[in-house]
């Protein structure tokens, strides 16, 4: 028995990667969840406009390293930031502009709008392989570790180690200011509370002169710019593929679907659900149990439930039971 | 004129082929076609979802990985070592499993709501994984250690593959009855958003799982479906040899000609029986139920029509009719390669070619089928040699190289782009629904 090893094992292999991967999928899902609520249809091509903003802000980056600017120990990708939001902001309102603005004025249906959005993710895709090609891009820069797990044990005199890389550390705070930005605007600022009660009732809203076109822009800005910062955290903390990004729409919409399409406060919890439900049935428990039980209690399997390669199956089944039993999610949503 | 119209159309797709034929080589030309047909046929299988019946799926690919997958257990060769090492034990971990979440429904539906329900089959159901991993695993080991450089999988029954096409429709069909069950009935994005996770689990299981068809190690060597020879024992064929030499043609270019046109007959085949099936039910009291049902499911529902009976019903038709076409896929190129299973190629790429086809029209599908399978599979060679043309002004240095590297990508954002502006400005297609 060593709680205290077993302890930091747990925060090592499942808490810290589960809040950082949590959190990257909680702003990709809040982008989802907004436009479902707003726009009303499932945005297929939202992992690849994080794709399109991240290797914009892979442009930058390299161009600031080109003329010498770093942020220090941080990363310059968050200098660079900001000109990747306004990039990714163009893209999706000139989308919007070309693209979905017509669906909207002859009503189509949801399920055409799907498809649109299909055409929308291929052209994405496109350009991105095009832009930034389909090798892998490491733009990470700065101090690589917050916490060192050599240091960990030097303090501690544990023989597990913990680890806090910086990318980890900035996808937790980056995702707990930018929901808390997101709240705020949603429930205190009159754009906001437009922006709810068009999604509510869209009648009842045109009805009490509030300008549709100016609620869709809103959310396309919103969810253009938390697509771009959770592409660039994602990229940072696994390093840049733009191919990966199609994979992340399952936990993402799965995180969306648990909390309830349309509810931000849902997508939210849902991402963490799907990030820990992943972390804890692909992880090898072996080591942790190691700490509880004797030795030799254990034989020699790893005591993984299932192995990586198979994590979409952890979204999926999520996905399933949620549909199977609740399917407008814990918190409501439509 | 309509009439013609359409005949022209065809007219038109048959001549890319012929052009092919001519400037490229006929080889190539065929193997073009050989997988356009395919793709046409998946194209049916995609229009009977949403041409019929509205429903969107985003895991053909799925689909057809399962029929390539019937095809690999039906007709490869059988390893007697390696099934003999662990495959009745994998067949009762499988059978374990069914059971198992048989008998979970059975008693989520006998016992009382609440949260000891929950409670108890959660638990009952990480126990049951539990064991059946524990039947699995050491089976799944044995079976892997059996000369793994050429076998370490389970092997096949080595029938003929023309018998896994049928399987390959089976198993397609239970796949999607499956998911069909879980996500119908509810908001049409969920079928979207359900039917890419299965594919890509069902992906992932054939890349994976190396017992099964050896995973990223590829199946090679599949027979061939009857009656199609290969060409080294054309080659030595007299028959065939005089017959070559009467005409005078190059004996291996004929033999790998004779061989496509097989194939080709038989999918065309295929494909004809296909749509004479599909006219013949769209035509019929069930077909008329089925439109009502897309253009208007309250009304549709409010004449006793079951509606989401008849959903699954067609959902599992057209995933069948897509199996189909995989196992025939990977019965004609005679391997399976799970890396090659690319939701971009088998999911989008039909979807484009029912949509610019016209969606609700067969013919349409198969047109589409045809002329975007050619254009997919052109631009292979005809987008490097027009990115030749265009940069041939440039110096050499890394821009021309990077416009050269491009070129291979265009075929995405055409894809894309051609999508987007036949659903803006032709949402009925090339040829319209009646």
């Amino acid at each position: 028995m060593d709680l205290l090893n077993a302890l930091t094992a747990f925060l090592n292999f499942i808490v810290v990667p589960g809040l950082a991967y949590g959190s990257q999928l909680a702003l990709g899902a809040l982008g989802i969840t907004l436009i479902f609520s707003v726009l009303r249809f499932s945005n297929f091509a939202h992992g690849d406009t994080m794709a399109f903003g991240t290797a914009f802000v892979i442009l930058f980056t390299w161009w600031f390293q080109s003329l010498g600017i770093t942020a220090g120990p941080l990363p310059t990708a968050l200098l660079a930031l900001p000109l990747g939001i306004l990039v990714t902001i163009a893209m999706v309102l000139a989308t919007d502009r070309v693209v979905y603005r017509y669906y909207r004025k002859v009503r189509a249906k949801a399920i055409i709008v799907v498809i649109v959005s299909t055409g929308v993710m291929f052209v994405m895709n496109g350009l991105v392989r095009m832009i930034i090609g389909t090798s892998e891009r490491n733009f990470s820069d700065g101090a690589r570790m917050m916490l060192n797990p050599q240091d960990f044990k030097a303090w501690t005199g544990l023989a597990e180690p913990l680890a806090v890389k910086t990318t980890q550390a900035i996808s937790v705070v980056a995702a707990v200011l930018c929901c808390a930005f997101l709240f705020w605007f949603l429930q205190k600022t009159r754009t906001g509370k437009s922006m709810r009660a068009y999604s509510d009732n869209e009648d009842l809203a045109l009805l009490s002169g509030i300008n549709p076109e100016r609620v869709v822009t809103i959310t396309w800005i919103l969810a253009g710019a938390l697509a771009c910062i959770a592409g660039t955290l994602y990229g940072l903390d696994k390093s840049y593929r733009g191919i990966v990004y199609f994979s992340l729409l399952m936990p993402m919409f799965a995180a969306a679907v648990v909390g309830g399409l349309g509810s931000p406060l849902g997508a939210v919890i849902g991402s963490f659900i799907v990030a820990f439900s992943e972390l804890i049935v692909t992880n090898a428990w072996r080591k942790i149990f190691g700490y509880l039980v004797p030795p030799d209690w254990l034989g020699d399997g790893l005591y993984q439930a299932l192995s990586t390669d198979y994590k979409v199956a952890v979204s999926f089944s999520i996905l399933i039971l949620v549909l199977l039993f609740r399917p407008q999610g814990i918190f409501g949503g439509k | 004129m309509a009439r013609y119209r359409n005949v022209l159309l065809f007219a038109g797709v048959a001549m890319l082929f012929i052009l092919t034929g001519v400037f490229q080589s006929w080889n190539l030309s065929l193997n073009i076609l050989n997988l356009a047909l395919l793709s046409a046929i998946m194209a049916i299988g995609v229009n009977i979802q949403w041409g019929y019946a509205g429903l969107f799926s985003t895991g053909i690919v799925g689909s057809v990985a399962l029929g390539g997958l019937a095809v690999a257990l039906v007709s490869s060769k059988p390893v007697p070592e390696g099934w003999a090492a662990g495959g009745p034990q994998i067949v009762e971990a499988l059978l374990f499993a069914a059971l198992a979440i048989g008998l979970a429904t059975w008693l989520y539906r006998r016992l009382k709501p609440g949260a000891n329900r929950a409670l108890a089959l959660a638990l009952y159901l990480v126990v049951a994984f539990f064991i059946y991993r524990a039947i699995l695993d050491p089976a799944v080991t044995a079976v892997e250690a059996n000369n793994p450089a050429q076998a370490g999988n389970i092997g096949g029954l080595g029938f003929n593959s023309l018998l896994a096409w049928p399987v390959g429709a089976l198993m397609a069909a239970a796949a999607a009855w499956i998911i069909g069950k879980i996500a119908l009935g509810l908001r049409e994005d969920y079928l979207a958003i359900a039917t890419l996770g299965i594919a890509e689990i069902i992906v992932q299981v054939l890349r994976n799982e190396d017992w099964l068809a050896r995973g990223v190690k590829n199946l090679i060597d599949l027979p061939r479906p009857w009656p199609v020879p290969k060409e080294v024992d054309l080659q030595v064929d007299p028959f065939f040899l005089d017959t070559v030499r009467a005409i005078g043609a190059d004996p291996v270019t004929a033999s790998t000609i004779f061989v496509k046109l097989l194939y080709a007959t038989m999918f065309g085949l295929v494909l004809l029986l296909l749509v004479w099936g599909c006219e013949r039910a769209l035509n019929s009291p069930w077909g008329r139920t089925v439109r009502a049902i897309r253009d208007n499911e309250i009304s549709a529902a409010a004449m006793g029509k079951d509606v989401k009976f008849r959903h699954l019903q067609i959902f599992i038709i057209g995933s069948a009719v897509v199996g189909l076409a995989g196992a025939m896929l990977t019965s004609m190129e005679g391997q399976l390669t799970p890396p090659s299973y690319l939701p971009l190629r088998f999911t989008f790429l039909i979807w484009v070619m029912v949509i610019v086809g016209g969606s609700g029209n067969n013919w349409g599908a198969i047109l589409g089928g045809l002329l975007i399978g050619w254009l997919y599979l052109a631009v292979e060679f005809l987008g490097p040699q027009m990115m030749a043309i265009l940069t041939s002004g440039l110096p050499a240095g890394p821009l021309k190289d990077h416009l050269q590297d491009t070129a291979a990508h265009m075929r995405l954002l055409t894809l894309g782009v051609v999508l987007l502006l036949v659903l803006r400005f032709a949402p009925k297609g090339l040829i319209p629904e009646k």
